[in-house]
């Protein structure tokens, strides 16, 4: 028999990864306005979800505290620009640098504990960082939250700056970060490290006493989750222009929870499918009934009883098993 | 020249668990090279005592020396890549993951560590398909572990084990669950398994120890009661009457 096995994703899976991207590239040309902004919002929103799957997902880390690190990157990209004056690429930087130093010293601490009791200290953790917002009202202004101005939301390049409010710029930035993120998560998931937090999730036990240093494994997971999912909270800041203590609340903990779950847990574009999912579902729901929140819940339910692993999830395991 | 130090030595080892003196002041010493066996009745503190090798126990007292390092502070992922390769006395696979992908995870540990290989897909499947081969596996290398029979998760066990290429490998009750023709098979592979590296072998089928074992252990109530070769453990009054129901 001939046993193989790649450190690198597969011809196949970059083929689908690739026709995903340009497939979204088109959509910048094809969509209306008003569907546009909305996959610009989910392009963006997914990278959080990218970076909440990773640790949930892949390490089985159940964090209840996420929204921490997307309002890090939020803040520590928003906060600079508003009151210094900063340049988006430093401030872009600096909230990405936020998130990750964030997840650090939270992951550091948390990871002590495992099951329930992380469930609780990272909810715990992102209560604080949110009523750390609310605190400093004087800078933050709280749940009203800072508008950034459409003069300071530009991207200088080489070839001039790109003005980051304009829709379809707005589009292929949100459209570019999402592709870095995704093509460094596919590789990660077939690279050694990414075998092993898989694997950390199955039976950690066993890692251990293979030599793995469990410990030090989630920690770099947490990091580089909380540095991806800050890179989406620095990304929205600068594209959409505000920047509001709602999203370091515990509703923001708990969506990317749903959109991964929905999508499929520990799956490439499962991150992408629950998102875009659950934004038209309460697009939908909301323009037909004020009640929209009952119909939400009934199709997440729908959801869970036909795809039990998510739609991505799923799909892989009935028909796809090669998906990443 | 050869080491005339032991490769293991304990040295008034003890871990209580509560009241409870699991292990009590065991002073051990095992030669490299050397087939050992541990054998007691249940509840003796086998598997405690080489947790507290393996470091998944820590002692509530005394040192674990390993090739001359003192590692009784050592967490146990480091004990793993100085050498000490513990298999699981519960069977503990990685139920969803192939049987190849079982033992590639500990190839790749090591090859990570092994700067001059370097960890290639290569190196990954000829190293895992090496030891799944030793251990008889190779031709349900595709096969998810989970569905495994119970045999051929102890095998997998043991082959990953083997593929960390330890210097220790220390086999909690590897025969528990194996028919006899599978015990038979047993007995020739932890032979062929001991030309390489040192065994410590807990067990107890005896036929499995008087055919492998050089010298054996008896524990009991956590304390070491006899040990010597298989001709004068058989012989010894004390362990028959505790161990042996002679
Ligand atoms: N984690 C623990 N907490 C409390 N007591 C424990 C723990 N682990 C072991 N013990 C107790 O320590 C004693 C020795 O257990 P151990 O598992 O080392 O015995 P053993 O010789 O391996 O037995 P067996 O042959 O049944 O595997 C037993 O009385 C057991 O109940
Ligand atoms: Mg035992």
């Amino acid at each position: 028999m001939k046993i193989q096995t790649n450190l690198a994703p597969s011809a196949k899976s970059l083929a689908l990864h690739a026709g995903v991207v340009l497939l979204l590239l088109a959509l910048n040309f094809l969509l209306p306005e008003y569907h546009r902004g909305i996959f610009a919002r989910v392009l963006v929103l997914s990278v959080f979800a990218m970076g909440y799957n990773l640790a949930f997902g892949y390490t089985g880390l159940l964090s209840l505290g996420h929204a921490m690190f997307f309002a890090a990157g939020l803040y520590g990209a928003g906060l600079p620009i508003y009151h210094l004056g900063w340049n988006v690429w430093p401030a872009f930087g600096a909230g990405i640098l936020a998130g990750g130093a964030l997840a650090l010293v939270v992951g550091f601490l948390a990871l002590r504990t495992t099951g329930v009791a992380f469930m609780i200290v990272t909810l715990m953790f992102a209560q604080v960082f949110y009523l750390t917002t609310l605190y400093f009202t004087t800078y933050t202004r709280g749940e009203e939250g800072l508008v950034l101005p459409q003069a300071v939301r530009r991207l200088s390049l080489p070839d001039g700056p790109l003005d980051l409010s304009d829709p379809s710029t707005r589009y292929l930035v949100a459209l570019s970060l999402f592709t870095v993120v995704l093509a460094a998560i596919l590789f990660l998931v077939r690279a050694p490290y990414g075998r092993s937090l898989v694997a950390i999730r199955e039976n950690e036990e066993r890692m251990r006493m293979l030599g793995y240093d469990v410990f030090a494994n989630k920690l770099a997971a947490v990091v580089l989750s909380g540095t991806f999912c800050a890179a989406a909270g620095a990304a929205y800041g600068v594209l959409f222009g505000y920047v509001g203590s709602g999203f370091a609340s515990i509703q923001y903990s708990i969506l990317p929870l749903l959109w991964v779950l929905v999508g499929g847990a520990a799956t490439t574009l499962g991150p992408l499918i629950g998102t875009l999912f659950m934004f038209y579902v309460i697009d939908t729901a909301s323009s037909y009934t004020t009640a929209h929140l009952l119909v939400v819940g009934l199709v997440l339910i729908g959801v869970i009883l036909f795809f039990p692993k998510g739609i991505a999830g799923t799909v892989r395991e009935r028909w796809l098993r090669w998906l990443p | 020249m050869a080491s005339l130090t032991p490769l293991l030595i304990t040295r008034d080892l003890c871990r209580s668990f509560g009241g409870l003196r699991a292990v009590d002041q065991v002073d051990f010493s095992l030669p490299e090279g050397e087939t050992h066996a541990i054998i007691g009745p249940n509840g003796a503190g086998k598997t405690t005592f080489v947790s507290l090798i393996c470091g998944r126990v820590a002692p509530t007292s005394g040192s674990v020396v390993f090739d001359g390092t003192d590692i009784s502070r050592m967490p146990a992922h480091k004990r793993v890549r100085a050498g000490i390769a513990y298999t699981f006395q519960i069977t503990s696979v990685f139920a969803n993951l192939s049987a190849f992908d079982n033992v590639a995870l500990a190839v790749q540990r090591r090859l990570i560590d092994d700067h001059e290989r370097g960890l290639t897909s290569r190196a990954l499947v000829e190293h895992g398909m090496d030891a799944l081969h030793k251990v008889g596996l190779a031709a349900l290398a595709d096969k998810v572990a989970g569905n495994l029979s119970y045999g051929h998760q102890r095998l997998l066990e043991v082959a990953m084990g083997l593929a960390l290429k330890p210097r220790l490998l220390i086999l909690d009750e590897p025969t528990q669950g194996l028919s006899d023709s599978e015990i038979e098979n047993f007995i020739s592979l932890v032979r062929q398994i001991g030309e390489e590296a040192t065994v410590l072998l807990i067990e107890h089928n005896m036929d499995v120890v008087m055919a492998l074992a050089q010298r054996i252990t008896v524990m009991e109530q956590g304390r070491v009661l006899a040990q010597g070769g298989p001709a004068e453990i058989r012989a010894n009054p004390a362990v028959q009457q505790a161990y042996l129901g002679g």
